[in-house]
């Protein structure tokens, strides 16, 4: 088998582990080396998720879209660094210290897949793997000036992704080129009947630049309070030029945008105490301490190994979930990611595709934001997606204060081809 | 109940529980008989491995692993459900119950909780007065998780090991209403239940750890689960947790029955109480540690899809069950209600018994019913340890007159001890002549003096002078004691139509 060298200078902190030498093989991938967040599991080599409570786990297996990337040929080259979990907005809350931005080192480069848009934006790959459960594609996508892509729903199999929220993530490809885009959703996308919530239905398409006729929507909230307004002016060029290429851009709303957000943090905090459950130190990581009772060691181990923002997420989860709250809570969040739902089925009956900013702002200074809140805050835009479980694409779309802005573009379940397609047209316009 | 002088009306009430009900309802969990796990492919027959043997990333646990429902599972508990005559529900969820144990791989349990697979059934069994029907609340699916190993026992181990190979067997857990009213009948619930599984090919009970049960047992005034009763105190209640055996379950509501009998004789309050059968000493203790409720905060699932299964159940067709069967035996064969009932409480009996029925049914159902049952009741035996083809030669040995009834039976019991020893044994053939027990053939006429019979007959007259005058007095017992005395004498081995006719004939002629 022949392999593909890799010794990067990690200047920005994009990786956790890297391989010097990666196997390649004859495919679509073939010699190229991809670099993979390290919340997805690769057989023998390290998978952290940023934290310390996994530290010394290795997968005895390969996450599905892994064994469908080196099928294709490509080369795993290293695993990218995080927010714990996907825990975050910047991946700064890494245990392996924050991933610096390479459009401007003194800020962050968004996350929680920091690691691999860095990566990306840095040069040191072609592509990357990433996941997104709020935004975690997108989001840092937008911040390093490059394309991040978050699949429909069920589109690429979760197996052998460390789960944070099941029911909003999805793995999806990150690279410098909407063509890269399409070329690693046709290679994700092939079915996997381990994850019993996917859907075979494969991506074999060409992207095509055509956007005579189409009908986008821009939802009022997209440009509301919170969003920067040189952000906003920005992306507003940004879909201006679609317009020119024969697009018809057509005003909306999204009143459950209201909900969103909060819907969004029940839901995900909710499933993600349950999910990180398994991490006691009886079966890997670092060894319980026998010496104790095991739910003292239980404790133990779960205080010194997680970070405060996983903390402070498992313990909202939990009491989101304990009984007396559960209806207050998780059944009212589910009621509110319904109506997201609903809003975006009523709004795409007019419209085929619906733009945005990814994000409200431009990347934050390193160490900026420190109050959970604002952070929080900032996901209101990228969590919609999530919630009603469309796809939706993040492609740059020129610089405010020198630094890269995102235009989103979100469509139709199983429409990836069609967000892929529009985020096509864009680059192509902006480079003629 | 007489006032006794002295007690207000008030502290007689509290004396009084000639009116007094026992309330049980029981949650069953059985495990489902399936070749692989309930949400991987791993062989749930672990039996003979050594611990962690039968594991994968999914029923470990491991992050990134993800379950995928097998179907067979649930269209066994489907098969349970329809059997009980449940209400299939169209669209029933997996939930998480979320609880650390060091015997739980994910730090959540994958079962069912406000969406079961189906509500609101029942299955009719013998009660204390009669035949009676138990409502069924729910029947759900859930997995088990891994079990501990206490080297050197739970008290003085050092540490604890887990052993995940039973982690992801599929389960069924079955709850019934309030309606069982001794300990005797939930035993009796749970034969019927458990020969019902069988008969419906989902479940093998002679699995290590193949059931287990709750029960929730109260004793209240006649009435207070009526209408009419609402109003009255709740006099409390214990939940017994994890009763793993059938008798464990009659012996631990039989010792709460008198325990709470006593304690609300001594005027205590109940209240409501987990208790901990302990098996080896037949009682049950409170487990205090326990006592604060555990918030399980359930939530759907988000690595399932619902399951709507409506359709599945439609296909299912019911193999015969155990009542049908039982009417069967009546007709078929002629049984007596009661052997039909004996002979179908239990599949693998039943299934005996159609072996050997043919030879002559009424005959073999009293074999298989009341001696071989019995036999292998005492020697703590199966059913299935015994070879039909063996025993119906013991059976036609029997009906030819080769051997007598009692003879049989010592046949049998040899055979028996041989099978619990070395796990085979000899044919019936070669034990009736090791054990020289083939029926004395008459060789003569009657008084003839190489007649066996009639050699022992006159045996027993010499040696009975006694009796012999009390039958000539009159007395017909005196009779009977000579025949026995004779059947004595014979080992069994003459047959007592003959013993009659030669002995009435020998103190005829003396007469």
């Amino acid at each position: 088998m022949p392999t593909l060298t890799f010794s990067p200078k990690d200047r920005y902190n994009a990786f956790i582990t890297t391989l010097n030498e990666a196997g390649t093989g004859p495919g679509k991938l073939s010699g190229i080396g991809i670099a993979v967040k390290d919340n997805i599991s690769t057989s023998g080599i390290p998978t952290t998720c940023a934290s310390r409570i996994l530290e010394g786990y290795i997968p005895p297996f390969d996450a599905h879209v892994v064994t469908l990337l080196k099928k294709a040929g490509a080369g795993i080259v290293g695993k990218t660094n995080m927010d714990e979990f996907g825990m975050g907005t910047t991946t700064e809350n890494s245990a392996f210290g924050p991933t610096k931005n390479p459009a401007d080192p003194s800020r962050v480069p968004g996350g929680s897949s920091g690691g691999s848009a860095a990566a990306i934006a840095a040069g040191m790959v072609r592509m990357a793997l990433g996941t997104d459960t709020g935004g975690s594609i997108r989001c840092p996508a937008a911040f390093c000036g490059i394309v991040g892509h978050k699949p429909t729903y069920g589109r690429v199999s979760r197996y052998g992704l460390i789960a944070y929220a099941n029911s909003l993530e999805q793995i999806g490809p990150m690279a410098r080129t909407v063509s890269d885009i399409s070329l690693l959703m046709e290679i994700l996308t092939a079915y996997d009947p381990r994850d019993s919530t996917s859907i075979n239905c494969p991506y074999a398409h060409t992207p095509d630049p055509d956007v005579h006729g189409l009908k986008i929507g821009v939802p009022e909230e997209y440009f509301g309070e919170g969003v920067d307004p040189r952000v906003a002016s920005v992306v507003w060029e940004g879909i201006s030029l679609l317009e020119r290429k024969g697009a018809e851009i057509i005003t909306c709303r999204m009143p459950s945008m209201a909900y969103a957000l909060a819907a969004y943090y029940v839901t995900c905090t909710s499933e993600a105490s349950s999910n990180l459950a398994r991490f006691d130190g009886v079966r890997y990581g670092h060894p319980a301490d026998t010496k104790l009772q095991w739910h003292e060691s239980f404790q133990d181990r779960r205080r010194n190994g997680f970070g405060t923002e996983v903390k402070r997420r498992i313990m909202l989860g939990t009491f989101a979930l304990s009984s007396g709250y559960y209806g207050k809570y998780y059944a009212k969040a589910q009621a509110a990611r319904q109506q997201v739902r609903t809003d975006f089925l009523r709004l795409f009956r007019s419209v085929d595709v619906i733009a945005g900013p990814t994000m409200p702002t431009v990347a934050f200074r390193l160490g900026e934001k420190t109050d959970p809140l604002p952070m929080y805050l900032s996901d209101i835009l990228t969590v919609p997606a999530n919630l009603a479980g469309i796809p939706a694409i993040s492609v740059p779309c020129g610089t405010s204060e020198g630094l890269p802005v995102g235009l989103q573009i979100m469509g139709p379940h199983f429409r990836d081809e069609r967000v892929i397609d529009v985020a096509y047209a864009y680059e192509l316009g902006v480079a003629r | 109940m007489t006032e006794t002088a002295g007690t207000t009306g008030q502290e007689n009430r509290v004396m009084d529980f000639s009116d007094d009900e026992v309330i049980i309802g029981l949650e069953i969990h059985c495990q489902l008989d399936t070749l692989t796990k309930l949400f991987c492919g791993c062989s749930t027959d672990y039996r003979d491995d050594g611990p962690n043997t039968h594991v994968c990333p999914i029923c470990l646990g491991l992050p990134g692993s993800l379950p995928r429902v097998n179907r067979k599972a649930i269209e066994y508990a489907l098969r349970v459900a329809k059997a009980l005559n449940c209400t299939i529900i169209e669209e029933s969820e997996f939930a998480r119950k979320n609880y650390f144990y060091p015997d739980l791989n994910k730090g959540f349990q994958i079962t069912q909780y406000d969406r079961p697979l189906a509500v609101r059934g029942y299955l009719d069994i013998e009660g204390d007065d009669g035949e009676k029907r138990v409502r069924i609340t729910r029947v759900h699916v859930e997995e088990d998780p891994g079990r501990l190993v206490h080297k050197g026992g739970a008290d003085r181990a050092k540490y604890t090991l887990v052993d995940y190979n039973r982690a992801g067997i599929p389960l069924i857990e079955i709850v019934t209403e309030p309606d069982i009213r001794s300990p005797k009948e939930a035993r009796k619930f749970l034969n019927k239940l458990r020969a019902t599984l069988e008969y419906l090919g989902v479940f093998d009970s002679e699995k290590e750890g193949s059931l287990r049960v709750d029960a929730n047992i109260s004793i209240q005034p006649k009435g207070w689960f009526t209408r009419e009763g609402k109003g009255k105190a709740d006099r409390g209640r214990a939940e017994v947790k994890n009763i793993s055996s059938y008798k464990g379950v009659e012996k631990a509501l039989t010792f709460e029955v008198t325990r709470q009998k006593n304690a609300l004789r001594r005027g205590q309050r109940l209240g409501t109480e987990t208790r901990h059968f302990v098996e080896t000493r037949g009682i049950t203790t409170s487990s205090r540690s326990k006592e604060m409720e555990q918030d399980y905060r359930y939530f759907p699932e988000p690595d399932l899809r619902p399951l709507q299964v409506c359709s599945w159940a439609e296909e299912i067709v019911l193999p015969e069950l155990p009542d049908a069967r039982r009417a069967r035996f009546l007709t078929q064969y002629g049984c007596s209600p009661i052997h039909a009932r004996t002979l179908t409480g239990d599949l693998r009996v039943a299934e005996f018994y159609e072996h050997i029925a043919t030879i002559d049914p009424v005959l073999a159902a009293t074999w298989v019913a009341d001696t071989l049952l019995g036999e292998l009741n005492y020697r703590d035996m199966g059913v299935s340890r015994v070879s039909p083809e063996s025993f119906r030669e013991l059976i036609v040995l029997v009906k030819e007159g080769s051997v007598t009834d009692k003879g049989g039976v010592e046949v049998l019991r040899s055979l028996l001890d041989q099978i619990k020893e070395s796990g085979s044994c000899e044919t019936p053939g070669e034990c009736v002549g090791r054990l020289g027990l083939r029926v004395l053939e008459r060789t003569g006429e009657t008084g003839a003096d190489d007649d066996p019979v009639a050699k022992a007959a006159r045996e027993v007259i010499a040696e009975q002078p006694q009796a012999v005058a009390d039958f000539h007095a009159g007395k017909k017992e005196a009779f009977n004691f000579l025949v026995g005395q004779v059947m004595k004498k014979t080992r069994g081995r003459a047959k007592p139509a003959d013993v009659n006719q030669v002995l009435s004939g020998i103190l005829g002629k003396e007469g």
